[in-house]
């Protein structure tokens, strides 16, 4: 049995079944990524864990114990909400101990934990404070400070970043990383962004209409995605999709290993460009985006919008006739229904 | 990008009653919490206003069909549809319909017209804009019989009353208001208590107005008048809906100013439907009569206030 | 630069202009109250003189001022606070155990504010008059507690309401169960909402007409009945009305000076924003 278990979790709203039958084991230390578009349940399957919504149907478990109706001031669990969620009208302070307080703790102890947590997360000099009185960046240290207190057994983070600037979200994802090294905490994270997934999980959990559609590591999704859907959430840009015989040169660079019907899945990293004519496919110019450190290269492959991607600069321009080759080592092929198949 | 399938974004399941979004009590798990508190907690109040509305509607309906007098106690005989007849055949009947229709009809006229001129004159910033605020709303907290007396001594008065002296001041005869425009005269009585109210209502929903809306029309060449006529107006629409609606329901009991001022006279000029009621009921303690009536300005109530109600449903979610 | 200070100062003018003639009634009331009689009714009207105090302290002692102040007090605090007893919890109820007919009886209650009161006249004179309970505070009280509960129940409802959910949510992964949360939680955050759902309340009752007038008199009157009694002049009166009427209105207007915002919240049930 492992650390947190999900047993078939299901879960509707009146009529509207949104977790399909979720089955997932976490082990204890682990850092979980749930990751997927709007809408996909993630939030809600969150949710279902920390027990602020009810399950309808499945099983919880925590540490050997069945959780599934236990409520949630009871689970052992902390939350980290979007919008942080402090109590506008405690000061940091209580707000870090208000669940100490709750269990009847020794203000003595409160202290020295409170402190502590503050002093990890640079907060000690706004303990007097009150959330109208801080940034938001610090405020949501507070609220991440609020659930370390409580050291409890599972952290729960809900888009816990989403309300910050690019710049303090990069940051404070380096930050969070580190606490988790630290702290070594098995915690639960939900995002839509897939940098976030990428760098701070040790799996990911990729959700799409309330039903995970793979479980790995970032470096499983990335190299060996289970099906079309995977393949094309995860990566920035997005892996390109090619119908399987749309473009006859792709054809002759795999030797024939291209399947009859179904897709074939280029990532833009796998596409080498060359000006003018040459051994891969011909290509037209659309658009060059030159980022600095990377140069994403559009362009229109009889007819196919393609991206590639290079960490080199480029003299393309839009217009230029080149030609495309693939890698054929890193080919993903999917069947008409989207699940990947072996070339 | 591709013509393939790529992952379209998921919109979320379509969720009007907002049980997706789950208010803070659900899932809760506690048993208290369960069936009996919620409806513990609202029980009070729903018992008393259930009575407070269905006693006396039960009541006016079981006397507006008998012959009930309260000089008269003992005597309760049942006479069918007569007290209704009686009632819309009462020769105050008609003249009190037309002057609660007119007096509800000018008041509002008034209070909506110079209440959005009013609003607009003050939504800019001015020197002194905080305490014109204040002196504008302070009309709307007088309680009405000081407001009827008020007037009708310090104002209307024909010899000492401030208009009279204006009046004089021009060389005019001062007019004897209360004698020869009664109705008129509860009118401005009650249009100056309830101008500063709609004024607010229209103060507040132009702070709501889009500045940004307003410079682009502006940059289109839009002049003044026309982004008043097509942008500003249109924003009040719907405030001036409410405000029209809650003073036909405030308005129809209108009742302090013509006891204390008029009477309801001379003769009738001056009697609107609540006075009229009022009359039957506490001067001539026709119970019966009274209770017809007072049916009758119920379904009128009810009419507006079904109308208000859907404004006000479409706002709650 | 300059068509802006024109406007700026035209706008100004006009608008204090409009202010001072719609403020002139209150203000001439003020200070027709600390003059005596004969200047109270000397054409043209007087301005400036010398005030004094004496109306101030002819009206209590004449009309008896303490009583019908007292019974003010009492009936407007009164039903303000069993108003808010009842209320309270039927919001809470309402607002954090939302069911799906929730909405259907907020609207309900609503509707029965939007009732004119004469329909609801005869009956509730006739079963005060049964009950023994004409011209008692009691029959008073009750009557502004139901006449203001629909609108009570209304802003406690939208100030609960206004507390973000996460915040619950968060209390309860804390550890809260219900009573704590209230308490530690949501009554602090919601007390300006019920300040000011009382104030309006306490403003309401207190300028009540209808039913002071109806179903009160000599004993359990109001200072609006007391008001209403100047109606039927004897002698020389004038000043010592304004003086009356600004003891009867002074306090209320000040309140509801603060109290702008929740009275349009309150008097347009929220219908405008």
């Amino acid at each position: 049995m492992a650390y947190l278990q999900l047993d078939d979790i299901q879960k509707s709203f009146g009529d509207t079944h949104v977790i399909k039958g979720v089955s997932l084991e976490i082990d204890k230390g682990e850092f979980i990524v749930f990751v997927g578009p709007s809408g996909c349940g993630k939030s809600t399957l969150l949710r279902l864990i920390a027990g602020l919504e009810s399950i309808t149907s499945g099983r919880l478990s925590l540490d050997g114990k069945d959780i599934t109706h236990t409520p949630s001031g009871k689970r052992d669990l902390a939350m980290v909400f979007q919008s942080y969620a402090l109590y506008p009208h405690m000061s940091v302070f209580d707000n870090m101990s208000f669940a100490l307080k709750l269990a009847g703790v020794s203000k003595d102890v409160i202290k020295s934990k409170v402190d502590y947590a503050a002093k990890t997360l640079n907060l000690t000099q706004y303990l007097a404070r009150t959330p109208k009185e801080l940034s938001g960046g610090q405020r949501q240290r507070v609220a991440i400070g609020r659930a370390i207190v409580r050291a409890p057994k599972v952290f729960l983070f809900d888009e816990p970043l989403s309300n910050l600037d690019a710049a303090l979200r990069g940051n404070t994802r380096v930050e969070i990383h580190k606490l988790h090294r630290a702290l070594g905490a098995t915690s639960i994270y939900v995002t839509h962004d897939q940098v976030e997934a990428m760098t701070l999980a040790d799996r990911v959990v990729v959700l799409r209409d309330g039903l995970i559609e793979q479980v790995g590591t970032p470096m499983e999704l990335y190299d060996r995605p289970a099906n079309q859907f995977v393949a094309q959430f995860i990566g920035m840009p997005s892996m390109n999709m090619v119908e399987a015989k749309a473009i006859p040169s792709f054809s002759a660079q795999t030797g024939g290993r291209l399947p009859a019907d179904g897709f074939l899945g280029v990532r833009p990293e796998a596409l080498r460009v060359r000006q003018g004519q040459g051994l891969g496919a011909p290509a037209r110019v659309e658009l060059i985006e030159a980022l600095g450190a990377d140069t994403l290269i559009h362009i229109d492959v009889g007819g196919v919008p393609l991206v590639a991607r290079q960490n080199e600069r480029t003299a393309l321009q839009a217009g230029d006739a080149v030609s495309v080759e693939l890698d054929p080592a890193v080919l993903h092929f999917f069947n008409r229904e989207g699940r990947t198949v072996a070339a | 990008m591709s013509h393939l399938p790529t992952p379209v974004p998921e919109t979320p399941p379509a969720d009007p009653q907002g049980w997706l979004r789950a208010g803070a009590g659900s899932g809760r798990q506690d048993g208290a919490a369960g069936r009996l508190l919620p409806r513990a907690l609202l029980a009070p109040a729903v018992a008393v206003l259930v009575l407070w509305m269905l006693a006396p509607l039960l009541m006016s309906i079981y006397f507006s069909f008998v012959n009930y007098n309260l000089m008269q106690p003992g005597e309760r005989t049942f006479n069918g549809i007569e007290n209704f007849h009686y009632f819309v055949t009462d020769p105050d009947f008609w003249p009190a319909v037309w002057n609660t229709l007119v007096l509800i009809g000018s008041v509002i006229v008034i209070t909506v017209v110079l209440g959005v001129g009013l609003a607009l004159l003050v939504n800019e910033p001015f020197p002194g804009r905080g305490i014109v605020r204040v002196l504008l709303i302070s009309p709307f907290f007088v309680m009405p019989t000081v407001n009827a007396l008020l007037w009708k001594h310090m104002m209307m008065n024909p010899i000492y009353g401030v208009l009279a002296d204006l009046w004089r001041a021009f060389g005019a005869e001062p007019v004897d208001w209360l004698t020869d425009l009664p109705l008129f005269s509860v009118i401005i009585m009650v249009a100056w208590q309830w101008l500063p109210f709609a004024c607010l209502i229209f103060i507040t929903s132009l702070q709501s107005l889009d500045r940004e809306q307003m410079e682009a029309a502006r940059m289109d060449g839009a002049t003044a008048f026309q982004r008043f006529g097509y942008l500003t107006l249109p924003h009040l629409g719907r405030p001036m809906a409410v405000v029209i609606m809650i003073e036909m329901i405030f308005l129809l009991s209108v009742f302090a100013e013509i006891a204390i001022t008029t009477a309801g006279g001379p003769g009738n000029e001056s009697t609107n439907l609540t006075y009229m009621i009022f009359k039957q009921s506490l001067m001539n303690f026709d119970v019966g009569v009274a209770s017809a009536g007072a049916l009758f300005a119920v379904v009128l109530a009810n009419i507006v206030a079904a109308f208000l109600i859907r404004i006000i449903g479409k706002n709650l979610d | 630069m300059d068509e802006n200070r024109l406007s700026l100062i035209l706008r100004a003018v006009a608008a204090w202009i409009v202010t001072l003639l719609l403020f002139f009634p209150l203000g001439w009331l003020v200070l027709t109250s600390f003059k005596t009689e004969l200047q109270a009714i000397h054409v043209p009207p007087l301005f400036i003189f010398e005030p004094t105090l004496d109306n101030f302290t002819e009206v209590q002692r004449r009309s008896d001022y303490l009583l019908f102040a007292r019974n003010s007090l009492i009936t407007s605090i009164g039903s303000t606070i069993i108003g808010l007893a009842i209320a309270a919890p039927a919001a809470y109820s309402m607002a954090f155990f939302r069911t799906r007919r929730t909405r259907d009886i907020l609207m309900w209650m609503l509707s029965t504010k939007m009732m004119p009161a004469v329909g609801a006249l005869v009956p509730i004179y006739v079963i005060a008059q049964t009950a023994g309970l004409l011209d008692t505070r009691s029959a008073l009280t009750i009557v502004f507690t139901l006449s203001n509960l629909p609108i009570m129940v209304w802003m406690l409802y939208t100030s609960y309401k206004d507390i973000p959910p996460e915040i619950l949510e968060a209390a309860r992964m804390d550890g809260a169960n219900l009573w704590t949360e209230f308490r530690h939680v949501v009554l602090p955050l919601s007390i300006g909402g019920l300040a000011s759902t009382g104030l309006l309340c306490l403003i309401l009752s207190w300028n009540e007409a209808f039913w002071a007038l109806n179903l009160s008199s000599a004993k359990a009157g109001t200072l609006a009945t007391m008001i209403a009694s100047y109606s039927s002049p004897e002698g020389l009166f004038w000043a010592k009305l304004s003086a009356a009427s600004v003891m009867a209105i002074a306090p209320i207007v000040v309140f509801g000076w603060f109290s702008q915002k929740q009275l349009v919240q309150g008097l347009t049930f929220g219908a405008v924003k």
